[in-house]
């Protein structure tokens, strides 16, 4: 049962991802998007990561693609030129052979030689005893405290310079 | 509740502390000055700079380590967080008479600049890659603005975009790159991940290791502006103010070093077979693509920003070295850089008109005749580049390339001879239009300032002393190397 | 019914529970769309001194039903210019998160059939039956954030898909408004985890229990301006009067929808309503104490105990949607610049004020605000 649902959601994923690239109308592009990012929140709550999947939503589905939308409707690009980005089309499918080539050589490898890598400190057991959402604060708040604060510092140079940039007089 | 504390040491990000509030103080200071008081900013900052350098100095041979392992403030940071400030500090100096001149006197440069040098000394100091990437991107969003800052010049904004765009790309391959060592090792603390490395050899045979590497890799070669990721750098460094390259080609490009150099010695010692090979080709084609093109240019922003790129090839040789002597050479030719750099573009500076309409190296024709002594100091800067003795450009060449020669990469240190010797025509060409032909101008609108003038008499301090007295230098340098 | 048959490591209970709930629940949800048509236009014709819809049925009960036959039956038309696709899926897309958050509201207490104790909430079960502890979604809170930030989407395609002007414009409008609202009203929300010290919708519920002095709008200050800063910024980010822009007819037609008809129209119709009783719903849960009794002791009389638990979460959204009514009667609309100078410059600053003192209050006060206060 999960296995076949993971599949259709991968399924889904992977093909609103080629759609994505693959729409010549820029809305349909960023529709497409929104769905790849809806089947990876799916994927995250298979993993029991609904904390993960519930910001994907939020942030990305629900905030960056409705300014992505915003600004397509805004410039009203209706249907962008086919012919303009062909070769970066073709140079875009060998590059993308080339990934799918590599990601099948490292499926294929022998279990032995698995790619899961090594493991932090948080286990399957845990999320579930603990709670998704609660691991991910402590971590933010005790071990990543600091790059948490810089980010702040970072948003805080962000709004300056598109205030900076962008307002009309300054 | 159970409360979790996290381990907090202020101690050991005292410097960035100290600039952030600052930087903050004058956001807020900003609003209620007037146009032409801005400068005020400019006093304000150097008051925050000198004291951060202070306690950067007062916390030499006292590592600190904070955050539970996110920051690590040893010699080693500390050193690069020194050139760092001087290069704040002496951008802070040049920025006030060309933001006058260009009319885009805006208080925001000057707690961008701040923010900017907060980034890079966290990536300096940073111990963990969230660290260093977060680091890397409160510099790169400052830069981006900044480089983009002469909101009305058309050559600027493209700077900026140009800048903002491959900049985003390339962080792109940083923090995939980032994320697959995180994908093998199951952590981001960089001594973590060499003891996890060194533990067991399926994690180095790991493709995700050593993509991870690669990618990591790529993303801080387009920071140094190594070739072949250096596309963006004369687009930028032509378009951006010229306070602003100043500053890029000076404290950037030695944050990139600081964190490419703890990253691969740190974290990754393990690969070092695989990487000494990508730094030696990276080096020898930042060397010469960098100088070659340099030959070629006659706009003096655009052949200082090839120039650049081929300082950061001579720097990858004393990576790929990869011994105390490289590793220490490049803590001081990026200082020495900084001093050389800077003092050349504060030239750059006085000699432009508004708009830059006179940035060819033809326009310095006759500049010596008029003004001697700028032209002194500016020949003093140009030779510092150019790597002739007595000037610290030379003797930071000499310490790259011996270490090359100790680490047995003869032939790396032929061809940065080579280079070096190649890249005196371009610089010698300056001197050949300001010393040997006619004026065609009159150099009456060149005026020094009181800061300019300050600025020059550090820099050219700093070149000589250096060229003369390096010990002094490279024995701090190589006290930094914890490696 | 402990040895009832096991489908996929449930019991086949669970699924029959849990489809009934769902009919039960979308049926009401859905009566409570039609009927709350012809509730406001009953109150606003009163609260006008008009009479409002009479000739459908005694007291013109049958209105939203002929209202319903009626767009039904009419003509459906595409627009020649339009992108079909895309002016097909606006409005489903529209509707459907108004309905799907549904699913993690809890709208009663445990019930008990035949020996099996269920809980009122879609997506509860109860996986221990001796204990009766109710296992949700403990993201609850973040789940309906997620879901009213997609519910833009229709209304933002349908803007553009319409290929019409006075249709771009609301759809511009509708997706800066909420983009723009959406901030405050999670932040208000950070109010409640704050107090509740759980994103879990069961959990923040079982907290307000025991009279409504423990319901989250009154037990602290900051919490009651978050109670009415996320109100009012959930209306604005459903586009309810008075910041109903987006649609606003005398400038733009019909706005986002001037293109729509026949059931396409009445599916954005739908959604609206069904986006507003979500938000009380929502915010019932949220600050009014979900579906525990104001007084707790006149309750717990024998097995009528699980009627009331849903009766008064009933009683307490029909309330809140009779406010949204009232303010639709009382105030004009926003100019546009007003709302978002409001939402970023007012609304952004004050929630972000709450979650602050929020936190100091739940640090300093850690056994209840006003009991510290008065002692």
């Amino acid at each position: 049962m999960d296995s076949i649902f993971f599949y259709i959601v991968a399924a889904t994923a992977v093909i609103s991802g080629i759609l994505v690239v693959g729409c010549k109308n820029p809305i349909n592009s960023a529709l497409s998007l929104i769905m790849t990012f809806f089947s990876l929140a799916t994927l995250y709550v298979m993993l029991d990561a609904p904390f993960m999947a519930a910001i994907q939503v939020i942030v990305y589905a629900g905030a960056i693609m409705v300014l992505i939308v915003f600004v397509i409707m805004l410039l009203n690009i209706r249907i962008e030129s086919g012919k303009r980005y062909m070769h970066t089309r073709v140079m875009g499918a060998i590059l993308g052979a080339v990934v799918l080539i590599e990601t099948l050589y490292v499926i294929m490898r022998p279990a032995s030689q698995n790619l899961t890598g090594g493991k932090g400190p948080v286990d399957a057991a845990m999320v579930l005893n603990v709670g998704h959402t609660e691991l991910i604060g402590r971590a933010l708040f005790t071990d990543y405290l600091l790059p948490f604060e810089i980010t702040s510092i970072l948003l805080l140079v962000a709004i300056v310079g598109a205030v900076l940039l962008a307002k009309r007089k300054v | 509740m159970d409360l979790l504390m996290p381990v907090v040491n202020f101690g050991a990000i005292m410097p960035e502390l100290i600039l952030s509030v600052v930087a903050m103080v004058l956001l807020l200071v900003n609003v209620f000055l007037k146009t032409e008081q801005k400068a005020y900013l400019g006093y304000l900052s150097l008051l925050g700079i000198g004291y951060s350098l202070y306690v950067v100095m007062t916390a030499w041979g006292t590592p600190q380590t904070g955050f539970s392992g996110s920051v690590l403030q040893d010699n080693f940071a500390l050193f690069f967080k020194g050139i760092f400030l001087v290069g704040a500090a002496l951008t802070v100096l040049i920025a006030d008479q060309y933001v006058r001149r260009e009319e885009c006197n805006y208080g925001e440069l000057y707690p961008l600049i701040l923010f900017a040098t907060v980034g890079m000394m966290l990536m300096a100091s940073g111990t963990d890659l969230m660290t260093i990437f977060l680091g890397l991107e409160v510099l790169s969003v400052s830069l981006y603005v900044l480089a983009g800052f002469n909101r009305k010049n058309l050559k600027s904004n493209e700077a900026g975009l140009k800048y903002f765009l491959l900049g985003a790309f390339s962080t792109g391959f940083l923090l995939y790159g980032m994320a697959l060592t995180f994908g093998a090792t199951g952590t981001t603390r960089i001594a973590e991940i060499a003891k996890v490395a060194a533990a067991s050899s399926a994690v180095v045979q790991n493709p995700l290791f050593l993509v991870g590497m690669l990618l990591m890799a790529v993303g801080f070669s387009f920071k140094i502006a190594a070739a072949p990721f250096h596309m963006w750098t004369p687009d930028v460094y032509e378009g951006a103010p010229t306070p602003i390259t100043a500053f890029m080609s000076a404290g950037p490009k030695a944050a990139g070093f600081a964190a490419f150099i703890r990253v691969l010695m740190v974290a990754l010692p393990t690969l070092k077979a695989d990487w000494t090979d990508l730094l030696w080709i990276l080096a020898v084609l930042t060397m010469t693509i960098g100088n070659l093109i340099a030959l070629n240019q006659d706009n003096i922003k655009r052949m200082l920003a090839y120039s650049s790129i081929a300082h950061a090839g001579y720097a990858l040789v004393g990576f790929t070295a990869g011994n105390s002597i490289g590793t220490a050479g490049i803590l001081f030719y990026m200082l020495t850089y900084t001093f050389m750099n800077i003092g050349a573009f504060a030239i750059i500076i006085l000699v432009g008109k508004k708009g830059e309409p006179n940035n060819n190296v033809s326009d310095y024709a006759g500049f010596g005749f008029k003004h001697p002594v700028l032209a002194l100091v500016m020949t003093i800067f140009l030779f510092s580049l150019a790597g002739i003795p007595p000037m610290a450009g030379f003797m930071g060449k000499f310490y790259l390339f011996s270490g090359a020669v100790k680490a047995g990469y003869v032939w790396l240190a032929i061809i940065g001879v080579l280079n070096s010797a190649a890249s005196v025509y371009y610089y010698l060409r300056v001197m050949v239009f300001m010393y040997m032909k006619d004026p065609t101008e009159q150099f009456d609108w060149v005026k020094m300032t009181v800061p300019v003038f300050i600025t020059l008499i550090i820099c050219v301090v700093g070149v000589l002393g250096a060229g003369i007295w390096p010990a002094y230098l490279l024995g701090l340098a190589q006290n930094a190397m914890p490696f | 019914m402990e040895n009832g048959m096991i489908f996929l490591g449930l019991p086949v209970a669970y699924y029959i529970a849990m489809i009934a709930k769902v009919l039960v629940v979308f049926v009401c949800v859905l009566l409570t769309v039609a009927y709350a048509t012809w509730a406001e236009r009953k109150l606003i014709g009163h609260m006008q001194v008009r009479i409002g819809p009479k000739r459908v049925g005694p007291f013109g009960l049958l209105q939203p039903i002929a209202d319903g036959l009626k767009l039904f039956f009419k003509e459906e038309i595409v627009p020649a210019q339009a992108s079909t696709f895309a002016f097909l899926l606006a409005p489903l897309i529209a509707l459907i998160p108004a309905f799907i958050a549904f699913a993690v509201i809890p709208f009663g207490g445990t019930i008990e059939v035949g020996g099996y104790k269920l809980p009122l909430q879609i997506a509860g079960y109860i996986a221990d039956q001796p204990s009766g502890k109710v296992i949700d979604l403990n993201v609850g809170v973040l789940y309906i954030l997620a879901l009213a930030s997609l519910g833009v989407y229709g209304i933002v395609l349908a803007g553009w898909s319409s290929n019409s002007k006075y249709s771009l414009l609301g759809g511009l409008r509708a997706s800066a408004q909420i983009v723009s609202y959406e901030l405050a009203a999670g932040l208000a929300i950070v109010s409640v985890f704050l107090m509740s010290g759980s994103l879990s919708l069961q959990q923040i519920v079982a907290d307000q229990a025991g009279g409504v002095a423990n319901w989250y709008f009154i037990r602290q200050p900051f919490a009651f301006v978050a109670f009415i800063v996320y109100f009012i910024c959930s209306l604005a980010e459903i586009n309810r009067t008075p910041f109903d822009l987006p649609e606003a007819e005398t400038e733009l037609v019909s706005g986002f929808g001037t293109e729509y008809s026949s059931m396409k129209y009445a599916m954005f119709f739908m959604a609206e309503y069904a986006n507003m009783i979500t938000v009380c719903a929502v915010t019932v849960t949220l600050f009014l104490g979900g579906w525990h009794e104001p007084i707790p002791q006149v309750v717990s009389i024998g097995g009528w105990e699980f009627y009331l638990s849903w009766a008064n979460f009933v009683i307490k959204v029909y309330f809140l949607i009779f406010v949204c009514m009232w303010i639709r009667a009382t105030y004009p609309r926003y100019r546009y610049d007003q709302l978002m100078a409001l939402g970023w410059k007012f609304f952004l600053p004050l929630t972000l004020l709450c979650v602050v003192g929020t936190g100091a209050v739940v640090y300093f006060f850690p056994n209840g605000f006003w009991g510290a206060l008065f002692s």
